[in-house]
């Protein structure tokens, strides 16, 4: 089996690559890159137009299944991200049960290989029931095909956990993903503290409650010499804090999402249940901080958080709802965003997609050098479409940008040389 | 003039004009409560629904007491013994009582944004009476209506408020409706209860209760919620009542003829000093009982009243 995309713009940062190339794919693989193949017996694909690239990475995904299967399923959830052009994603384990054992571990994995139109790779939980009280089995996690720790929604409070957790995890190769937050500063706030809070009369949570935690964790990153990824950072803080810390080589990365740096909390009033997320929607300077982290190479992926809820549970009073958003299907159009503001180049925007996240999980996609699996994305830049939560793929429609004009989406989506999704 | 609004959900989305109506409008129903007979058939066959998720006592009364005076059918409803406690959203309840063809739903939730959230959803007029730590524009429309009532006027007036800013709706409701009508508003509280960025909502915040009161023509103390002192937000209600109560010796600090209000319910000894509550300028009571008059105006006005005929 032989397919030939033709005519594209090659965008594959990993290799230095952005120039107008052929790409053979032979039995799921990468077979040759060059100007003008030969089609030869292979089925054409014709990217004159398009821009091609290894298929995007989403390493902040909660696929709600085994468990919560009403909010999306491993089958909804990867055929929105097939949707979105991304071709791999790494979920979250605070599904039902939670994912701390290998039999979990190996669901998510034979039912997203089974049914799934994209790779999953499921990402354990730090400590047993993301209680916090005793290490999960990592050993036997990462061999079942975990690429990396979390208690996500929960923070690790007690100090000399999280160093444990760090120092053991660091012993299989895996990072620890920090969900940074100092509960204790949150203190029940439902939205970020500021003049907008204020006004809403809601209760807010201040900067303060992520840096914190950002700050400890970044510091026993440092004294245990293992790898922290810092989750979703939202403040200008944080971003700082990881800047800093890189700069005395301390092994940390971080990821920021879409709707950290297109939205500021002025998307909540009205209380709008689908601007309520955690950590939540900030002021202008943190948006402006995330966006030049990510230009300076700071924040090393762009992550969506992909969160759905039923609309039952965002469809309540603003205090009551629910966190989180859904983000696979406009993961590409609001990152190309920052490259038609300038914020980024397409080189690096793509990479904040694909190879960057794969580094970080040490998972082998987002490249296209040839022997590479032929996960690929092919991306109309130009066209201008409008968002319907309606039509989504995600079983839920929990998003802030229902009805925006986005510019740029994936037409077809390429997993192992397949086609899992075409417009 | 026309008034348009069909929602009283808060005074921030009312103009000055308004609110100027509103209040004129109150002032010609005052009266009826004056008569021996003190009702008008203004909005007979009318059904208004009380709906209270929180405990309250002189609001939830006045608005029943003013739906009565002008003939409507008011029906209370509380959360304790409702369906909440088994488990129904607000919006199937919501849903639920509109089935039953009410003309107004007057609501207090302890959720900011409630009665929002219900107006989006239902299509009868909401008004709201209490709404978290967001809005409470019936509060500060009887406040303006008495301030007015005594002053003549609010425009150029300085009015300071006292107390647990941050979780107020009485505080954002008045800077609100006070900023509209021209006047001053100054606030003062401990440090743990002024929320960021308030002074963008027009008014100038202090630190301590003398600065605030200084030459103050109206002075507006806050219900100190006694729970607070458990959430690390005030050493003990002793300490506060020295810093924040309001003594008459303090009280001297303001204009000569300043005024002395409270949205009750009042604990004496703390934040004002019981011979404050009882002093010559308290207008606390005027204050309840202008609240029914302004209540009339706005269940009248929101029921699209054509003419103020109530004879």
């Amino acid at each position: 089996m032989k397919t030939l995309i033709k005519s594209g713009r090659l965008v594959d940062p990993a290799n230095h690559i952005d120039e107008k190339l052929d790409i053979l794919i032979v039995a799921g693989k990468v077979a040759e890159l060059a100007p003008n193949i030969d089609a030869g017996t292979a089925e054409v694909i014709n990217a004159a137009g398009l821009i091609v690239t290894p298929g995007l990475i989403d390493m902040h995904v909660h696929l709600r299944d085994p468990g919560l299967e009403y909010k999306e399923d491993i089958i909804s959830g990867t055929r929105a991200a097939a949707a979105g052009g991304v071709t791999s994603l790494a979920c979250m384990p605070n599904s039902s049960p939670v994912n701390d054992n290998l039999a979990v571990t190996r669901y998510i994995i034979s039912k997203a290989r089974e049914q799934g139109s994209a790779n999953v790779y499921p990402i354990g939980c730090i400590t047993k029931g993301q209680k916090g009280e005793v290490l999960a089995e990592m050993g036997e996690l990462k061999e079942g095909g975990c690429v990396g720790f979390s208690d996500d929604g929960l923070p690790v409070r007690d100090g000399e956990m999280m160093r444990r957790a760090l120092e053991y995890a660091n012993t299989f190769g895996a990072p620890v993903i920090s969900h940074a937050e100092e509960l204790s500063l949150v203190a029940g706030g439902c939205m970020n503290e500021g003049p907008v809070s204020t006004e809403l009369g809601l209760k807010g949570i201040p900067w303060v409650a992520e840096d914190a935690m950002t700050a400890r964790d970044i510091m026993l990153a440092e004294l245990t010499g293992a790898h922290l990824h810092v989750a979703h950072v939202s403040t200008r803080g944080s971003v700082e804090l990881v800047r800093q810390a890189k700069g005395r080589g301390v092994r940390v990365t971080c990821e920021a999402t879409p709707h950290h740096f297109m939205l500021t909390d002025d998307a909540v009033r009205g209380y709008n249940t689908n601007a309520k997320m955690n950590p939540p929607l900030r002021s202008q300077a943190d948006v402006d901080a995330i966006r030049a982290g990510l230009a300076d190479g700071t924040i090393d992926a762009i992550a969506t958080d992909h969160a759905p809820h039923h609309s039952d549970e965002k469809n309540v009073e603003f205090a009551i709802a629910l966190n989180g958003i859904v983000g696979l299907e406009t993961l590409l159009p609001l990152t190309l965003q920052l490259v038609a503001e300038k914020v980024l180049s397409l080189t690096q925007a793509i990479a904040l997609v694909t190879c960057r996240p794969a580094r970080i999980l040490g998972i082998e996609r987002g490249s296209l050098a040839p022997g590479a699996v032929a996960d690929i994305t092919l991306i109309n830049p130009n066209k201008e479409w409008t968002l319907d939560a309606a039509q989504l793929q995600s079983k839920s429609r929990n998003t802030p940008f229902d009805g925006r004009t986005m510019k740029g989406h994936a037409v077809r989506t390429l997993l192992a040389g397949a086609t899992v999704f075409e417009r | 003039m026309d008034f348009q609004q069909k929602h009283i959900l808060g005074i921030e989305n009312l103009t000055a004009e308004e609110i100027t109506f509103i209040l004129d409008s109150a002032e010609s129903f005052k009266e009826i409560s004056t008569r021996s007979i003190k009702k008008v058939p203004t909005l007979r066959g009318k059904t208004i629904i009380n709906l209270f998720f929180e405990a309250s006592t002189r609001t939830r009364t006045s608005f029943e007491i003013a739906g009565k005076r002008l003939s409507a059918d008011t029906v209370n409803i509380s959360a304790s013994g409702s369906s909440v406690v088994k488990g129904e959203t607000l919006e199937d309840t919501a849903r639920n009582i509109e089935a039953m063809r009410p003309d107004i739903i007057v609501m207090r939730h302890n959720a900011s944004g409630a009665c929002h959230y219900l107006a989006e959803r239902l299509d009868c007029s909401v008004i709201n009476a209490g709404d978290g730590m967001h809005e409470h524009p019936s509060q500060a429309l009887l406040d303006a209506f008495t301030i007015r009532q005594h002053k003549g006027r609010i425009e150029g007036l300085t009015v300071a408020i006292v107390g647990d800013i941050t979780h107020s709706r009485v505080v954002r409701s008045n800077i609100y409706c006070l900023n509209k009508l021209g006047a001053r508003v100054r606030i003062a509280g401990p440090g743990t209860m002024l929320p960021p960025g308030i002074e963008r909502l027009g008014c100038q915040v202090f630190s301590n209760l003398e600065d605030a009161i200084r030459d103050a023509d109206c002075v507006m103390m806050l219900r100190i919620q006694r729970e607070r002192q458990g959430a690390s937000l005030i050493p003990s209600v002793r300490e506060y009542a020295r810093f924040f109560g309001l003594s008459e010796e303090k009280l001297r600090l303001a204009k000569a003829d300043a005024i002395v209000m409270h949205p009750g319910p009042v604990n004496r000894g703390v934040e004002m000093a019981s011979s404050v509550v009882d002093g010559p300028q308290n207008v606390i009571l005027e204050q309840v009982e202008n609240g029914v008059a302004v209540r009339m105006a706005l269940l009248y006005l929101v029921s699209g009243g054509e003419t103020l005929s109530h004879d």
